[in-house]
């Protein structure tokens, strides 16, 4: 099945469903505390499980002696890298980022060597927390400890200590002899750089840094997972994607997909660092020799050492432009730390970093580089926020020196449909210039700045994407319905994908259920993240109500003896066109109670491939003002603008635009990963790794532009990555406002503050 | 190691359960006496999503051990809807669209009722600070924020009718 939908029904006034707010279907659960995540499950004979972790940022393994920890009353399996396959090097396509199973496998537990402070190195399953955490202690890890390097540039360097000692970094030709910590250079470019340059009145050059910062899920990782002796197994967790977990499960130990089940659990925010697996595999290995459930819960300081985090980077951005405002070239070079093993989003960042402009000449290189650092892992929009700091500073720079408005040389140089994107596609139905116009006619922008303050303006950019999901609708007896997914609602998706289904069956939102399956129980999904649930899922459970629809209208016909084409479905009920028949209309409740004698059950299941997502923008307005005492920046206003396509349910929209706006503005003024001299992560705790709390922000002002998506049966584009693009900026810019000098190295935390203003005196 | 044996009332209820001595009384809700509505988030008094109410005091069940709880009254979200019907903070959260992932849910509730409990009216900034303790990561706390005014304000009138 594809997705292309024929006519596209995009025009407001009749859709009764799509638009309005709901109450969301899981409500009640979450408010009252019933709703179960994944440390909420217990199953009986369950063990408690817990990692050992190396407190090394690099070393080789030498020897690993489990016999003490066994001996110990009240452990039942102890498990090392030696109970895992040790598997060849495969990509496997996972939604947002590839990854390398045999690096998957050997970030679970390692194998020869330890790359990271927190990578695990053995586990243990016992009768009882404590005796689990006796046992780590008996383990006798020997370690021959390696020089290490956190820093991405330092990395880069033919000195540095090497972490994978073959490793030789593609995307060069010819390919370097000598192995280095580099794993992949990317190349884009348009046009001719030099002449683009020489065309340009005025030039501006900088270069920035960012700091790995977390995603920051409140929820820890947690599973349980249970496996027979025959190997079928079931787990019990919370991630972005039941169905990823099975695959990795099953790869990385060598069973049948058919043989692991794994039940979604709620999950407590992923923002994409739960699209990959960290305990689930381990438990199961755990339960395989133990015979019995094990659970495996990630203490926080676990969730910091040992997953997330999303890249370090270093970044220069040179851009050129005319007198009046036109950009003429821009070149960006982009260095973005991997962790431990390949896999920075640095290619995404190359294909984000100027795909807001339109650009005769360009170029952008990209370098994803390994550091003794966690592997990183998808955080929202992975790789575009920190390039977006970078290139919209410059921007901002160029505006000044300019004396333009900084909407309006966005505006002059921003993207239209019909033009090619940086990227490559050609843009069609994009909402930039309009989300443009909307933040600049938006009263934040001509409100006056008390003294001392500074505003600030960024614009924002992402993909969105489509994928494989399967829905199924279910109508019931009464006329109620079930909708049933495969993807995880992580901020309100079931919502959505009822209000989809009411829209077309006719019938108010609370009268469709939606569930979200297990991997049995629902045909393949991929994992909900690259905001593609409301998209791609949402296509095809609204495919599968057409379908029910189609079903109901033939059933009529069959009962008013007419042919199909004679009925219309309208406001729920089926509608007889057929001049020749004087029929009262019938009710979807009507319909569905007499199904046993039209031909039984009514339900439709569509599994599909969804392209055409549709690019989002967004633009921000960010007002600071700093405490020149302390170094304190406080936002004082801030206002999100995006195109959304079209808002399902409009609140929950509003929620992921506030939500990444939050989560950027920690990112540009406090998050950051500390590494000491040792290597070690020294702000392993939410209270040294300081994300906003409530006092910390203002309310957040989210404006919705609705340029539809045409191919998307209700017009929506995804909205969960864009606003987490310019909020790094948008801060930055404010403080450059403020302070009459950029600060180009993020985080711009107090300390990094008052330091910058006792240096420019 | 031997095990205390721990006497409490929690959401009105007496029970009775056993405890290792270093267990945390959130572990103990969560394990023993099966209330999983309070969530483990940082284990360090940092988030906020473990929030009960001892003795009529707001309090992170992860710093507190579980042989504290003797003769206690303890409140957890699993009390807060009376009588088959949400609390108006349950109500006006749904409304507001106040959760996403809903982890810290929960305890913001604990932690708002206890705001409004003492101080009906509070201002924004009021609410924004006495909330601080709480983590989301969702929201943002702009819903957050509308859900607990407009509760306050909801029960304010409830009061004076
Ligand atoms: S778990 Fe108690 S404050 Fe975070
Ligand atoms: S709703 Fe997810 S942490 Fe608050």
């Amino acid at each position: 099945m594809t997705d292309v939908i024929d006519k596209p029904k995009q025009d407001g006034p009749d859709l009764k469903v799509v638009g309005t707010r709901p109450v969301r279907p899981d409500g009640v659960d979450k408010v009252t505390g019933r709703a179960a995540f994944g440390a909420d499950y217990r199953l009986p004979g369950m063990l408690t499980g817990r990692i050992l972790r190396s407190p090394h940022p690099h070393a080789r393994i030498v020897s690993i002696d489990t016999t003490k920890a066994k001996a110990l009353a009240g452990v039942k399996a102890v498990v090392t890298a030696a109970d895992f396959p040790d598997l060849d090097s495969e990509e496997y396509e996972a939604g947002e980022s590839a990854a390398d199973i045999r690096d998957l496998s050997l970030n679970v537990m390692a194998r020869h060597k330890v790359l990271y402070d927190g990578h695990a190195v053995a586990a243990v399953a016992a009768t009882s927390a404590s005796v689990a955490e006796e046992a780590l202690g008996l383990i006798e890890v020997v370690y021959e400890v390696l020089p290490h390097v956190t820093d991405v540039v330092e990395a880069m360097s033919p000195t540095a200590p090497l972490l994978h000692e073959g490793m030789i970094t593609q995307g060069v030709t010819p390919p370097p002899t000598r192995p280095s910590n580099i794993a992949k250079r990317f190349a884009s470019q348009r046009g001719d750089l030099e002449a683009g340059f020489a065309a340009a009145e005025v030039v501006i050059e900088d270069s920035f840094t960012t700091q790995a910062v977390h995603q920051g899920y409140i929820e820890p990782h947690a599973c349980v997972a249970t496996m027979t002796e025959d190997g079928q197994s079931v787990v019990w967790s919370s991630s972005q994607g039941q169905f990823m977990v099975r695959t990795y499960c099953a790869k990385l130990l060598g069973l049948e997909v058919a043989d692991v089940r794994v039940i979604p659990a709620e999950i407590g925010g992923g923002f994409g660092g739960k699209t990959t697996v960290y305990l689930e595999p381990v438990a199961l290995a755990l339960s395989r020799i133990s015979g019995a459930p094990v659970k495996l819960v990630m203490s926080r300081d676990e969730v910091f050492r040992a997953t997330g985090p999303t890249s370090g980077t270093a970044i220069t951005v040179k851009i050129g432009a005319t007198r009046d405002g036109r950009f003429t070239a821009a070149q960006v070079e982009l260095k973005y730390q991997a962790g431990a093993f390949p896999g920075s989003p640095a290619g995404a960042a190359v294909m984000t970093a100027l795909a807001c402009y339109d650009l005769e000449n360009f170029s952008i290189i990209g370098w994803d580089v390994v550091t003794n650092t966690p592997k990183v892992a998808a955080y929202r929009a992975p790789g575009a926020p920190m390039v977006a700091f970078a290139v919209e500073g410059v921007i901002d720079e160029l505006a000044r020196n300019l004396g333009i408005d900084p909407i309006a040389i966005r505006e002059l140089n921003g993207v239209r449909d019909g033009m090619k994107a940086s990227y490559g596609p050609t843009f069609r139905n994009i909402g930039f210039q309009e989300t443009l116009q909307a933040a600049r006619e938006h009263p934040h922008y001509s409100a006056p700045l008390a003294p001392g303050e500074g505003r600030g303006v960024a614009a924002g950019f992402w993909f969105n994407v489509g994928g494989e999901s399967t829905a199924a609708l279910h109508l019931n007896e009464d006329g109620s319905a079930v909708v049933v997914t495969g993807s995880p609602d992580i901020g309100g998706s079931r919502a959505s994908m009822a209000m989809m289904a009411a829209e077309v069956l006719g019938v108010g939102a609370d009268r469709v259920r939606p569930v979200v399956a297990d991997t049995a129980s629902i045909g393949f999904s991929m994992l909900t993240g690259g905001s593609r649930t409301t998209f791609a899922t949402g296509m095809a459970v609204t495919q599968a109500a057409q379908k029910v629809v189609e079903s109901l209208k033939a059933r009529a016909a069959m009962t008013w003896e007419t042919g199909a084409e004679h009925v219309a479905w309208e406001n729920g009920q089926a509608i007889c066109l057929d001049p020749a028949k004087d029929v009262k209309a019938l009710s979807l409740a009507e319909l569905a109670a007499n199904a046993a004698r039209t031909g039984g059950p009514i339900s439709a299941e569509v599994s599909l491939n969804a392209q055409g997502a549709g690019p989002g923008f967004g633009v921000h307005i960010c007002d600071v003002a700093i405490d020149r005492e302390t170094g304190h920046v406080a936002i004082t206003r801030y206002t999100a603008v995006q195109d959304v396509g079209r808002a399902i349910h409009p609140a929950y929209v509003e929620g992921q635009i506030q939500g990444g706006a939050a989560q950027g503005i920690g990112w540009a003024l406090n998050e950051e990963y500390v590494f000491g001299d040792d290597g070690r992560m020294q702000n392993s705790g939410f209270l040294d790794y300081r994300m906003p709390v409530a006092s910390d922000l203002p309310m957040i002002e989210a404006v919705m532009v609705e340029v539809p998506n045409p191919r998307h049966p209700f017009g929506a584009k995804g909205v969960g990555e864009v606003p987490i693009v310019p909020p790094l900026a948008a801060v930055a810019n404010a403080v450059r406002g403020a302070l009459g000098f950029r600060m180009a190295h993020l985080p711009l935390s107090p300390p990094k503050v008052r330091a910058a203003l006792d240096r420019s005196g | 190691m031997s095990k205390v044996h721990i006497r409490a009332r929690v959401n009105g209820d007496p029970v009775e359960f056993l405890a290792e001595q270093g267990m945390t009384l959130l572990d103990a809700l969560r394990d023993e006496l099966g209330l999983t509505g309070a969530k483990e988030g940082c284990g360090s008094g940092d988030c906020g999503a473990c929030s009960i109410m001892v003795d009529e005091r707001l309090v992170c069940s992860c710093l507190m051990l579980a042989p504290e709880a003797e003769g206690r009254r303890i409140e957890t979200i699993e009390g807060m809807a009376r009588d088959g019907g949400l609390h108006p903070l349950q109500r006006k959260f749904l409304e507001h669209a106040a959760l996403q992932c809903g982890f810290c849910t929960p305890g913001l509730l604990v932690a708002a009722k206890a705001l409004l409990d003492q101080n009906p009216d509070p201002t924004e900034t009021e609410t924004r600070f006495w909330l601080a303790g709480n983590l989301c990561r969702c929201t943002g706390y702009d819903k957050v924020i509308r859900a607990v005014m407009d509760a306050a304000a909801e029960l304010r009138q409830a009061h004076s009718a």
